[in-house]
């Protein structure tokens, strides 16, 4: 039985029928063609899937996507504006913040995430923070960099 | 624009604006029209025979469009060949589905094909197979016993090969050493975990007979070549492409079994066929690293010169064996065991061996890390042993520095070395003096701080294909190149690497920008699509820059070389003449004769007037093979400290110095250093795939096994040594794996040394938090019995 869900993503208004089992993630890669959000384990442990719903990061592959009528997801795509790059974006770009880029996704939402609540995050801040995302190529070390340049460059 | 040579400069990535910005498009990204998924019912049992397998209540699930068991399909699927034949080796049959024997958790029995993916998921509950339980065995040693159980009837005693390497006369010399120290070292099963979990899309063309794979995987183009020798399929109409590949760290370096059933089916069913991995599924179907148990051994004498080593080895190589499996504990482990350090006196034995385990083979390192390892532990034992400083010790017996070949006592030839400085600079960057005094102060407040070094030596830039084939490698293994300039100038490089994270877009624009003069903009790299770059071998090994690079630059060589005689022609000099210079052909002292770079290929293209005999066009292609491989080194340190109440251990500082030879681009080659490193941590503190005795895995999913988080491990200091090769004209050595190679044993070294005034010699990884807290209280227990001993004994004797 479907379930008719209105949500808006990336400020675009969607409105269907899902069924009760589909999660966010599957919702937003499968049924809105948004493949930026990455899936990349079966248990709530990677965050390669973070996007915001409702300004807040959560894991989308622990949302189902009837959880999400009414709200507002902001995908990876939704990230830059006006044909500019978001500071995290250009942050990761250039602090090499990333080498595969199946976990930068996740990791750039997050980080949005972070420095909306504390703006000016100690590195051991941003490490609490980032612990819910893995990374398995970077070792994080540049990761951590571009959180700090891009807290930088928002401060500025 | 960019202009001039860029080599040696981090220029920021060109990959990374489609990664960023959630366009790039990975496996599961992939939809095509009337596509089905596939899913794979997984063997529950370590160790069973199949009785009887039964679709029926899953074939007639909604959505379904067909199910087959192994039985149905074995003609077409063949059996998963080796790609690493070693001497005496046995190859047993690897079915891609499993059809009378099961021999792991994840074996595959059946695949179901449905209209959704989770139509998919469901109806593989719904079949129904029959096993008989027989006992298994998960330890490689254990194996080998009396009374095992037997995997393979082509492999009794469950033993796969038995392989040494030596040199000198390591008896001889034990026997005259005034020192041996002996260990029993677990180099544990570790699971790769790339982030993206693998994946397949298979496509037939019924018009065409055409096979196409999209599959996340480091080598595309021996993915068609073992395809189409699996399954007769014939290889020039099978195109493999890898396109956005998210990570691999050596698990996507092979054969495997979803590639053939994928393409196997999608030819049957002529529909495009989509699977793609969950994670709990990839920690049982995808391949695993390490687990060697070793025996090892060091002689030398007080003075602090070491004369010897000893390893024998049981190498665990799961159920079946996996592509390279066999060329990782033996060749990549075997012939390095020498280190830096002269070491005239070698002897290794490894025993290949089955269990019913995931298959293992390289991971990131694969061979190297558990060859430096077992000689970084072995020099701090030794060194404590002889009671000399580590640093001391591996100092003395560095091998000198060398710039055009050393040969080594295993018969291979180390490229160039100087291994001091590199140590040099990394006890610079700590201020070792001053780290041992904040030691000596911190034991005094009953805090329990540690430093430990690893000098290592590694094999890479894996090619000479002669040299790799007298050792068992089933393919050469060059790297290939096409340079092709467009009549407007741009230029497409095709190259045969296939990266999945190393940033080759870049590095390879680098060096094509720099040798044609043109800006970076006007170059694209093109990699992983066996349609383009027709022939290659792929990315492991960190061969990439150094074979794949200089093919590329030879490529371009040549390209230069027939600009240059069309420049000579239409300025009417002899071609010797002609000099290029930042995209400007020109004759020396003749200002008025130049051309630009796109004047000539304009010519080469407009064919009106060139040379005489001169084919059009401009474009290149070349077959790289280096008469050897490259070797870098360096000296890594860490600095621990172990909390004595709760046993947790952290890498407080992490220095890295390395020599890869020349660098492209330095940014790039430091991100490899981090990632390699982070996991080095990770293995030797927290990682670790755990089977039950009966073969359940029981690290099973991400939340049991421990990959390190941004909390778990530091930031790191990174530097470098240059040391240019001369086995390739870029004078590059390869990076992708120092990290790994040089880190676990010296955060090992350094746990131990932050135990070693309570008499701890050594500990197994991974130091965890509970195995670091029961190894103080007992170290501390041990010393107070000592004490309270000693005590009594005093009073007796008063
Ligand atoms: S896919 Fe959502 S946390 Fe891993
Ligand atoms: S960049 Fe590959 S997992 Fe983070």
């Amino acid at each position: 039985m479907g379930h008719e869900i209105t949500v808006t993503v990336n400020g675009k208004i969607y409105a269907g029928s899902v069924e009760p089992r589909l999660l966010l993630s599957q919702y937003l890669r499968d049924e809105l063609n948004l493949t930026g959000t990455h899936v990349g384990c079966d248990t709530t442990s990677c965050g390669a899937c973070s996007v915001l719903l409702n300004g807040r990061a959560v894991k989308s592959c622990n949302v189902l996507a009837v959880m999400a009528d009414g709200s507002e997801v902001t995908t990876v795509e939704g990230l830059a504006s006006g044909g500019e790059y978001h500071p995290i974006q250009r942050a990761f770009r250039d602090e090499h913040g990333l080498q595969c880029g199946f976990c930068t996704p996740g990791m750039m939402i997050t980080a949005v995430d972070i420095l909306s609540n504390n703006p000016q995050p100690t590195e051991s801040e941003i490490r609490t923070g980032l612990r819910g995302n893995l990374c398995r190529c970077t070792g994080y070390h540049n990761i951590v960099k571009a959180v700090q340049s891009a807290a930088a460059e928002l401060a500025s | 624009m960019t202009t001039g040579t860029t080599i040696g400069t981090s220029v920021i990535r060109r990959e990374d604006a489609r990664l960023i910005t959630g366009n790039a498009t990975y496996v599961d990204d992939i939809k095509l029209l009337g596509m089905a998924h596939m899913a794979i019912v997984r063997s529950p049992h370590a160790h069973a025979n199949i009785l009887n397998v039964d679709v029926t209540r899953a074939a007639n699930a909604p959505g379904v469009a067909a199910v087959f068991t192994g039985a149905d399909i074995q003609e077409q699927l063949g059996s998963l060949p080796a790609g690493w034949v070693l001497p005496d080796m046995k190859m047993p049959n690897h079915p891609p589905i499993a059809f009378e024997r099961v021999r792991y958790v994840g074996d595959a029995v059946a695949v179901v094909v449905a209209e959704t993916p989770q139509a998919a998921a469901d109806a593989v509950g719904l079949v129904d197979v029959d096993y008989e339980d027989l006992p298994a065995v998960v330890n490689a040693e254990e194996a080998t016993q009396e009374g095992a159980p037997q995997l393979h009837d082509d492999a009794p005693g469950n033993v796969d090969f038995e392989w040494e390497v030596g040199g000198g006369d390591y008896e001889a010399a034990s026997a005259d050493a005034e020192v041996v120290v002996r260990q029993r070292l677990i180099n544990q099963r570790l699971i790769p975990n790339p982030i993206e979990e693998r994946g397949v899309v298979a496509d037939y063309n019924r018009g065409t007979n055409q096979i196409t794979l999209w599959t996340s995987t480091q080598i595309p183009h021996l993915v068609r070549l073992l395809f189409s020798a699996v399954t007769g399929h014939p290889e020039h109409q099978v195109r493999v492409v890898a396109p956005e590949v998210g990570g691999g760290f050596g698990c996507k370096l092979y054969i495997y079994a979803e590639e053939v059933i994928c393409g196997v089916v999608a030819k049957i069913l002529a529909r495009p066929i989509k699977w793609i991995s969950g994670r709990q599924e990839g920690y049982l179907a995808t391949t695993h690293g390490r687990d060697h148990i070793a025996d090892v051994e060091m002689c030398g004498n007080r003075d602090g010169t070491i004369t010897g080593i000893k390893t024998t080895v049981y190498a665990n190589l799961g159920a079946y064996l996996s592509t390279f499996a066999p060329g990782i504990p033996t060749v990549l482990f075997g012939f390095t065991l020498g280190g830096p350090y002269r070491m005239p006196n070698v002897s290794c034995k490894v025993y290949g061996v089955f269990t019913n385990t995931t298959p293992v083979d390289a991971y990131r390192g694969a061979g190297r890390p558990e060859c430096t390892y077992v000689i970084e532990r072995l020099v701090d034992m030794f060194s404590q042993e002889v009671g000399r400083d580590p640093v001391a010790v591996r100092r003395k017996n560095f091998i000198p520095r060398f710039s055009n070949g050393h040969e080594v006592s295993t018969g291979v030839t180390y490229d160039s070395g100087n291994y001091g400085p590199a140590l040099d600079r990394a006890l610079e960057i700590l201020d070792y003096r001053g780290f041992r005094e904040e030691q000596r102060a911190a034991r005094r407040e009953g805090r329990l701080l540690g430093v430990g070094l690893s000098s290592y030596v590694e094999i890479c830039g894996i090619a000479p294909s002669a040299v790799a084939a007298s050792l068992g490698a089933g393919a050469g293994l060059w790297e290939s190149s096409t340079v092709r300039v467009h009549p407007t100038g741009k230029v497409a490089v095709y190259t045969g690497t296939s990266p999945h994270g190393q940033g080759h877009q870049t590095s390879f624009t680098q060096i094509a920008s720099s040798e044609l003069g043109v800006p970076l903009e006007d170059v694209e790299v093109f990699h992983g699509d066996t349609d383009k770059q027709q022939m290659g071998t792929g990315t492991f090994g960190s061969r990439s820059v150094a074979v794949g690079g200089t093919a590329l630059y030879m490529s371009l060589q040549k390209v230069v070389e027939k600009a240059k005689r069309i420049a000579a022609h239409q300025m009417d000099v002899p071609h010797r003449q002609v000099t290029f210079e930042n995209g400007v052909f020109y004759v020396e002292d003749i200002q008025e004769r130049q051309m630009s770079w796109g004047d000539v290929v304009g010519e080469a293209y407009a064919a009106k007037n060139l040379p005489p005999q001169m084919e059009p066009g401009l474009e290149a292609v070349t077959f790289f093979d280096p008469e050897n491989f490259t070797w870098p080194f360096g000296t890594h340190i860490a600095v621990v400290e172990v909390d004595p109440d709760t046993g947790e251990t952290k890498v407080l500082r992490y220095i890295a110095v390395d020599d890869v030879g020349n660098v492209i681009n330095p940014m790039i080659v430091d991100g490899m250093v981090h990632g390699g490193v982070a996991q080095g941590i990770g293995q030797a503190l927290q990682e670790q795939a755990v089977y039950s005795e009966n073969g359940q895995l029981l690290s099973g999913s991400m939340m049991d096994y421990a990959v390190p988080t941004a909390e778990d491990i530091p930031s790191y200091e990174t530097d470098r040594t240059v040391t240019p090769t001369r086995v390739n004209p870029l004078g590059v050595k390869g990076a992708g794996e120092t990290g790994t190679i040089a880190c676990s044993p010296a955060v090992v070294n350094a746990a131990v040394d932050a135990l070693s005034h309570l008499g701890v010699k050594h500990l197994d990884m991974p130091l965890t938090s509970e195995k670091m807290w029961r190894s103080v209280r007992d170290a501390k227990a041990a010393l107070r019995a000592v004490r309270r001993e000693r005590a009594i004994a005093g009073r007796a004797s008063n």
